[in-house]
This record gives C-alpha cells, sequence and structure tokens, in this order.
C-alpha cells in the first residue's frame, strides 16, 4: 500500500502518489457495491412501489423479487464493510482531515461559481476543491443515510432508535428511496465529470 | 399472510411470465395424485430456478445462484444472532388499523381455503410429549391476547391489523415441546407450508391467531388460525394452519425453498 506519508512536492519524490492504493480499492469496490445495491433494490422497489412509477424491469438486477432480495442482502456486505473500512482508514491516516477540511458554504458557492464559468482547476491531484469535498462528503453521508433506513427496513423491531429516527418503518422506505435517489444523482454527475476530466479516471485506477 | 412477489396485486410486468407459469403449475398441483403431485412440485421448484436465471444475465450461472443461496443461509445466522427476544414490534391505536385489511396470498381470494369448524383438529406432533389432535373449541378456553401491530410484506407494503389468540410460547409449553428444538414447521389447508426458529416461536408477541379485530379469523385471513408473528415479514405468518410440529431437521417453506429468505424477519 502506498503511505500517506507522500506529500505533494516533497524533494525526491518525482512521482507522488496521490490517491493511495486502499482509496483506490475502496472506492472500486464501493462503486460496485452500490451498482449492485441500486439495480436489486429498483426489483425490490418494483414489488410495490411508493411513488406511481415502476423501474423497467429490464435495467434491474435479480430476474424477480426474490433474487433481487438474494442480491441486495448480499452485496450490502460489500457495501457495508468496504464502507467501514474506508471511512476507518480515512480517520487512522487523517486523510478525512486533510483532505476534506476546511469545508465551508461559502466556499462551495465560490468554487460552484467558478466551476460553472469554466475557471476551476484540477490541476492539483493532491486537493479538491470545495465543491468536490462537499460532493464527496455528501456521498458518505448519503450512503451512511441508506445504510441506517435500510436497517430500519429491514429490522424495524431490532432497531428501535433508529425507527424512530426515521419517523417509523413507512418513512423509513421513503428516506431509503430518496437517499437511493441523491446517490444515482451523484453517480451521474461524478461520471460526467470524469468524462470532462478524463484525468481524474486516471488517477483513480494507478493513483497518480 | 402467505405473501409473495407474485399476488396478482403487485407483480411487476415482466413478472408476468413467471407469474403465469407459477400459477399454471399450483392449477395442475390440485389436478394431480398426491406422488405425481410431489414430482411435480419438484419439478416447478426447478423451472422457477430457471426462470429465476434466464431473467437476469448478471446471474447466468449455477455458482452465482448458488453463491447467493449460501450468503442467504449465512445472513438466516447473523439474523439469529442479532435477535433479541425481549424486543418488542410497536403496537398501535385501533384507530390506526388499515381498513380494510389487505387480503393477500398465491392464489386470488376466491381460492382460500374452506375449513369445516365441526370437524377441524389441529395436528400436533414431532418434539413434543402431548402428541393430541385440538378442536377449535379446546383452542379457544386456552389463554387470549390482543394485539394492534404492523404486517409487513417482503414486497415492502404493510398494514396495520388486529389479531387475538393464544399466545404460542404458552401452548409449546402446554404442548409439552422441546424448547431446545431448532424448529416450529407450520402445514397448511392451503398447502403452504413455512417454519420458524424457535426464539420466535417463544417471542411474547407470537400468536397462534384465532381472531381478526374481535372476530372469528375469517376465512380471507387464514380461518381457522395462523401464526401472527409482528417480527416476521408476511410470508413467514402462515395461514389456514392446520399441522404444527417441532422439529430439529430444516423443515424449509414454500417461498423460502424457491429463494425467499428463510429467517425472513425483523
Amino acid at each position: 500500500m502506498s503511505s500517506a506519508s507522500m506529500k505533494p512536492g516533497l524533494p525526491g519524490q518525482a512521482v507522488s502518489i496521490a490517491q493511495p492504493a486502499w482509496v483506490r480499492a475502496s472506492h472500486w469496490l464501493n462503486a460496485l457495491g452500490v451498482i449492485l445495491m441500486v439495480l436489486s433494490g429498483w426489483r425490490i422497489y418494483d414489488a410495490s412501489p411508493i411513488f406511481p412509477f415502476r423501474f423497467p424491469p429490464s435495467i434491474t438486477l435479480g430476474g424477480w423479487l426474490g433474487g433481487a432480495l438474494q442480491w441486495h442482502f448480499a452485496a450490502m456486505w460489500l457495501l457495508a464493510v468496504n464502507g467501514i473500512v474506508y471511512l476507518a482508514l480515512n480517520l487512522a491516516t487523517g486523510r478525512l482531515r486533510r483532505r476534506f477540511w476546511p469545508l465551508s458554504p461559502a466556499a462551495v458557492f465560490r468554487d460552484l461559481g467558478a466551476a460553472l464559468r469554466g475557471q476551476l482547476s484540477h490541476d492539483d491531484p493532491f486537493h479538491y476543491n470545495a465543491v468536490q469535498k462537499a460532493a464527496y462528503v455528501g456521498a458518505v453521508l448519503l450512503l451512511v443515510l441508506l445504510v441506517a433506513s435500510g436497517l430500519v427496513v429491514w429490522k424495524s423491531v431490532q432497531f428501535p432508535l433508529l425507527r424512530e429516527l426515521m419517523g417509523g418503518f413507512e418513512s423509513a422506505r421513503v428516506v431509503h428511496f430518496v437517499a437511493m435517489a441523491g446517490i444515482v444523482l451523484f453517480f451521474a454527475v461524478h461520471v460526467a465529470m470524469v468524462a470532462l476530466v478524463p484525468k481524474s479516471l486516471r488517477l483513480m485506477i494507478l493513483g497518480k | 399472510m402467505n405473501s409473495g412477489p407474485e399476488s396478482i396485486k403487485s407483480a411487476a410486468p415482466g413478472a408476468l411470465g413467471h407469474l403465469d407459469r407459477r400459477e399454471l403449475l399450483k392449477d395442475v398441483q390440485r389436478l394431480l395424485p398426491v406422488p405425481a403431485r410431489r414430482r411435480f412440485l419438484q419439478r416447478g421448484v426447478t423451472l422457477g430456478g430457471l426462470a429465476m436465471v434466464t431473467g437476469c444475465s448478471v446471474s447466468d450461472s449455477k455458482t452465482a445462484e448458488s453463491l447467493l443461496m449460501s450468503v442467504s443461509r449465512l445472513n438466516d445466522r447473523v439474523q439469529a444472532w442479532l435477535f433479541d427476544p425481549t424486543r418488542l414490534a410497536p403496537t398501535y391505536p385501533e384507530s390506526m388499523i388499515t381498513r380494510p385489511f389487505p387480503f393477500n396470498a398465491f392464489y386470488g381470494i376466491e381460492r382460500a381455503p374452506e375449513v369445516d369448524a365441526a370437524s377441524f383438529r389441529l395436528q400436533v406432533g414431532g418434539r413434543v410429549e402431548l402428541k393430541r389432535p385440538w378442536t377449535l373449541q379446546q383452542l379457544a378456553v386456552l389463554p387470549h391476547q390482543e394485539q394492534v401491530t404492523r404486517h409487513i410484506c417482503v414486497e415492502g407494503w404493510s398494514a396495520i391489523g388486529r389479531w387475538g389468540g393464544v399466545p404460542f410460547g404458552q401452548f409449546l409449553q402446554l404442548v409439552g415441546a422441546d424448547l431446545q428444538a431448532a424448529y416450529v414447521g407450520f402445514k397448511c389447508a392451503d398447502s403452504y407450508y413455512t417454519s420458524i426458529d424457535m426464539p420466535t416461536a417463544l417471542h411474547p408477541q407470537t400468536l397462534l391467531a384465532l381472531t381478526y379485530d374481535g372476530r372469528t379469523l375469517p376465512r380471507e385471513y387464514g380461518f381457522p388460525m395462523k401464526l401472527r408473528m409482528p417480527t416476521k415479514l408476511g410470508y413467514k405468518n402462515p395461514k389456514h394452519i392446520v399441522e404444527l410440529f417441532v422439529t430439529n431437521d430444516y423443515p424449509g417453506g414454500y417461498w423460502e425453498d424457491q429463494g425467499y429468505n428463510w429467517f425472513g424477519g425483523s
């Protein structure tokens, strides 16, 4: 694993790693986990839609409700275990603070304005701009919310505190759906940004 | 209730082929003599598995399917470990009861079985000391408990209902059941079958329900009795129970054998 101690511009480190291997590994495992959870989740949703629409079965995973549930409750382990490892390593290595601190709404609006005018640079792979920070922290929070609301939908009796926080079983389903919609929106913008800044894909594969 | 994705109510358009096949199988099974029916059922399960494979390109291999099945078995163990036998499901005021309470089964309401109350006997077997059949009158005089709880279907919808009946843990003690055994299995008048873990069977809110909303359990909700567990999904709550047995041999279940999670609860 690449050490987090490699810093930009350190002498003697001509090629420094901006994203250590554990970040890249957990990123792609998370991507796989989210895709499996969302596609199987759509199939489960279709069995009893909350809103007046269904997802086309052809873009869902599992073939039928029972299959989709099996996928969902298998991929949840990938998503949860990988997510815990990601958060733990971010805390332990100090990457969380280094990468995401400070983060203020003012900075997000400033950078968002700059980005929309085409003036936001992605030149330094060691620093996220405020929009990136907000988006990535937001994605992490959405995943935490998805896990918490999912626990209530799955185990409403065993997690009474979470259940009350979600406003009961029925609204936990709505929270789960809305958080899913949020992560799908993030995914769409994220992939669009990768298309606009292709070197970010290289960065997340090779680390530099 | 014996809910499932193939209920007419909410089957997704793409699942219709699967639904038709299963409905057809069910019809054929009823027309066949018992041994043939059993063979057909086995083939039916394989067909169901086949539909699952063909319905999804990602699981186009037996390996993926059996891997998912073993994760589901692992999840059974995790859920048994998570299950706190003293934790109660929320209860609600009667004003919140869903009216009308939805009918749900793997067949239409007109096919719900007719059970003759006078001649009915509940068979109790397996690892119990008192292996005698019970009439409905004998069950009616046992301790009675009422609950207004939320019934949650595996499909995601839920409804609040009021059930009354014998606390199942007390019934098991009464018949001298081996409370260390792993499973309680159920056979139903509509050929449905399922099984539950012993800790859930002994949960204080698990009822051998004989009434719904203060009156005799009606046919559409499972006459003469259903096992009501607010800690389990609908398909784990068997209706029209005619036989129950305590065992250490995994009895499976109608939907569970087709891939629904066996623990299936909260």
